[in-house]
């Protein structure tokens, strides 16, 4: 799944066929149904959740010009729906929040400017 | 000959795909010491700048990921990303492959590393870049240190990368600049984008600028993950150049944690006159 997105991110070509036909640029990638689905959809939240590298995935939500807050949001909607990152290295912490963590650590100037 | 220039900074895409939703003083701020920096450089009278940067899967990825790499091409091309969400139009980047090659080989003296003769710039470079050579008219190599896939090269072998490359510098007649671009505490990409640990970054930051090497190499990767996010792990490429000029102080032009910028923005050089600071082993 990684591998697909490293791949589209990357190469305009590729990013033309997948633009034409979703389902057809995915073929050659051994991927489950469920990652075939986030991937065609495209579902952020369920593409987090899954595990897929921050930066991988900020790439293609650019791809898809979503806009920042959006894109935040719709990792946080898909943890909410879909529960903690399954595996990877943001499976280690949760979420926490802005907020939360400015007011955990003192910190005041954070909460301002939203994120 | 001696390195020309070295310095720091960020280069999280927000500063210019986003700028438009910060704080106008906050944001006029940094692009002031962006613009200090850009000076400095360009007084330097460099001939190529050495851009080592935390990549982010533009070139690299699990199936053959390098440690460390150098780019050896004489153009490269970015940014990768989207031009409207970047900021940054696509455009072509000069590079010098015979200076590369000949800086690869120096470098292979003391540090392993991976070369590339082709290499796409992600935000990573090409943000740095867009305020730094505006006009692109100054040959770039490309450097690269994995701080995203684990496991990553520890501490030390990135203080190793630096020592290698300011000999590989002094072994050409070329005049050559060097930055070294991360973050400091971030978790950039995550819904957690926005969170930054001022402390922690401070606390680093002094440490960069007395380049107290025992302090910055005693950061364990597990312990800054949980204070300081993932993005974290690009204290490498600070520390890199805190190497290439080991015995040098560093000075922090500017430093603010910007949450839609989602890292506390960092502008630094190295002041490469000043009296060898003494020894932190």
């Amino acid at each position: 799944m990684q591998k697909f997105l490293f791949e589209l991110n990357r190469d305009e070509e590729f990013q033309a066929r997948y633009a034409e036909d979703r389902r057809v640029a995915l073929a050659g990638f051994d991927l489950t149904a469920e990652e075939q689905q986030a991937l065609t959809e495209p579902d952020i939240g369920l593409l987090f959740h899954l595990g897929v590298n921050g930066q991988i995935l900020m790439h293609f939500a650019a791809l898809h010009l979503i806009e920042w807050q959006d894109y935040l949001q719709r990792m946080r909607d898909g943890l909410a729906v879909h529960g903690p990152v399954r595996e990877g290295i943001y499976a280690v912490t949760g979420y926490e929040g802005v907020d939360a963590h400015s007011t955990r650590s003192g910190q005041t100037n954070q909460i301002q400017g939203g994120n | 000959m001696p390195l020309v220039f070295a310095g720091v900074c960020s280069h999280a895409p927000g500063i210019v795909g986003r700028a438009d939703q910060a704080d106008p003083s906050a944001k006029n701020r940094l692009y002031e010491a962006f613009e200090g920096m850009r000076q400095c450089l360009e007084a330097s009278n460099p001939d190529a700048l050495i851009v080592v940067a935390a990549e982010h899967f533009a070139n690299f990825f699990m199936n053959n990921m390098p440690s460390f790499a150098m780019g050896m091409a004489d153009h490269y091309e970015g940014p990768i990303e989207n031009p409207e969400w970047l900021g940054i139009q696509k455009t072509r980047i000069p590079g010098d492959r015979s200076l590369s090659e000949r800086l690869i080989q120096k470098v292979m003296e003391r540090a392993d590393i991976s070369y590339a003769e082709e290499w796409k710039f992600d935000h990573g470079i090409m943000v740095p870049l867009h305020f730094l050579t505006p006009s692109y008219d100054l040959p770039i190599i490309p450097a690269n240190i994995n701080c995203q896939g684990p496991p990553l090269a520890p501490l030390h072998r990135a203080w190793v990368f630096g020592q290698a490359l300011r000999e590989a510098a002094d072994s050409v007649p070329e005049r050559i600049a060097l930055i070294g671009t991360g973050g400091i505490s971030h978790w950039p990409a995550t819904p957690d984008s926005g969170k930054i640990n001022e402390n922690w970054d401070r606390q680093f930051l002094d440490e960069w600028s007395r380049c107290d090497k025992a302090a910055m190499l005693s950061y364990a990767d597990s312990q800054s993950y949980l204070d300081a996010g993932q993005g974290a792990f690009e204290i490498r490429t600070f520390m890199t150049v805190s190497a290439a000029t080991e015995g040098a102080p560093g000075i922090v032009h500017f430093y603010e944690p910007i949450p839609i910028f989602a890292v506390g923005c960092t502008i630094g050089t190295i002041d490469l006159e000043a009296p060898q600071l003494r020894s932190t082993d």
